[in-house]
């Protein structure tokens, strides 16, 4: 049975991961911030199903982490979209670096 | 032989389609972008025979997930926009930290990992009665207490994104 080892899964998700840093660090809207997240945590969800499967393949604590993960991620973003929407609505606005009426 | 090439295809949608998601000037096809990766992250946890991750992450990452920031894209701006232009000056020091991290993270893993026993062993798939006994029960190795302040976090986050976002 010729299957990819385990370090091919955890390459894999270091790059996707670094991906969404460079996304969350250098993007300005502030959907796209949330969308590099949103990379980050799938690359870290990969490699807890990775572990799991390679590591300890008689046990599910892997699996039942990622759908954890999933849920808390799809409620985050949810939350976040609506604050999101309530700043468009109210300045007009979603750049981070214009968004700065707070700043003292 | 056929899992490897799966897995090939399938790594380098992941690679090439991130990097362009955080790349693109345009939101939507970021997001398109994102889609692609979503999938493919679906399909990965096919490869490693979970298929409940696999219809998880579809059903939830890429149909729900994907459709609201569709639908919160389109609110907040024209289809066609283009993000400003950024100085690659301010870009240096995000690629420069993502690109050390990336350096870092793939030097630990090829040291430490490729000495561990690193091939798929013949496993005993999960059933749905395996995960659902393990979701609903009380002892070691089972989930009922995150299942439940997990719906206690999903009621929270309904109300709280009704709130912050309603009409006043």
């Amino acid at each position: 049975m010729n299957n990819m080892p385990l370090i091919a899964y955890l390459i894999v998700s270091s790059i996707m991961f670094f991906a969404g840093v460079y996304g969350f660090l250098s993007r300005r809207n502030m959907l796209t911030i949330l969308m590099s997240l949103e990379l980050m945590l799938n690359a870290a969800d990969i490699n807890f199903a990775a572990f799991n499967r390679f590591l300890y393949p008689g046990q599910l604590d892997g699996v039942f982490f990622t759908l954890f993960a999933i849920g808390v991620s799809a409620a985050e973003t949810a939350v976040a979209i609506a604050i999101i929407i309530n700043i468009y609505r109210n300045l007009k606005n979603i750049y981070v670096d214009e968004v700065n009426k707070m700043k003292f | 032989m056929a899992q490897q090439i799966i897995f090939y295809v399938l790594a380098v949608v992941i690679v090439v389609f991130s990097i362009l998601s955080v790349t693109s000037r345009r939101i939507l096809r970021a997001a398109t972008y994102l889609l692609f990766v979503l999938l493919a992250t679906a399909g990965l946890y096919m490869l490693m025979e979970y298929q409940f991750l696999f219809g998880v992450q579809i059903s939830v990452y890429a149909g729900g997930i994907m459709v609201l920031y569709i639908f919160s894209i389109l609110l907040t701006s024209h289809a066609g926009d283009k993000a400003k232009q950024v100085s690659w000056k301010r870009l240096l020091p995000a690629f420069m930290a993502a690109l050390a991290g990336v350096l870092v993270c793939l030097h630990i893993v090829y040291h430490s990992v490729s000495k561990l026993v690193a091939s798929l062993q013949v496993f005993k798939e999960p059933t749905m009665q395996d995960i659902g006994t393990a979701l609903m029960g009380t002892g070691k190795g089972q989930y009922l207490l995150p299942f439940e302040s997990i719906s206690v976090l999903l009621l929270a986050c309904i109300i709280g994104g009704i709130m912050i976002a309603r009409k006043r």
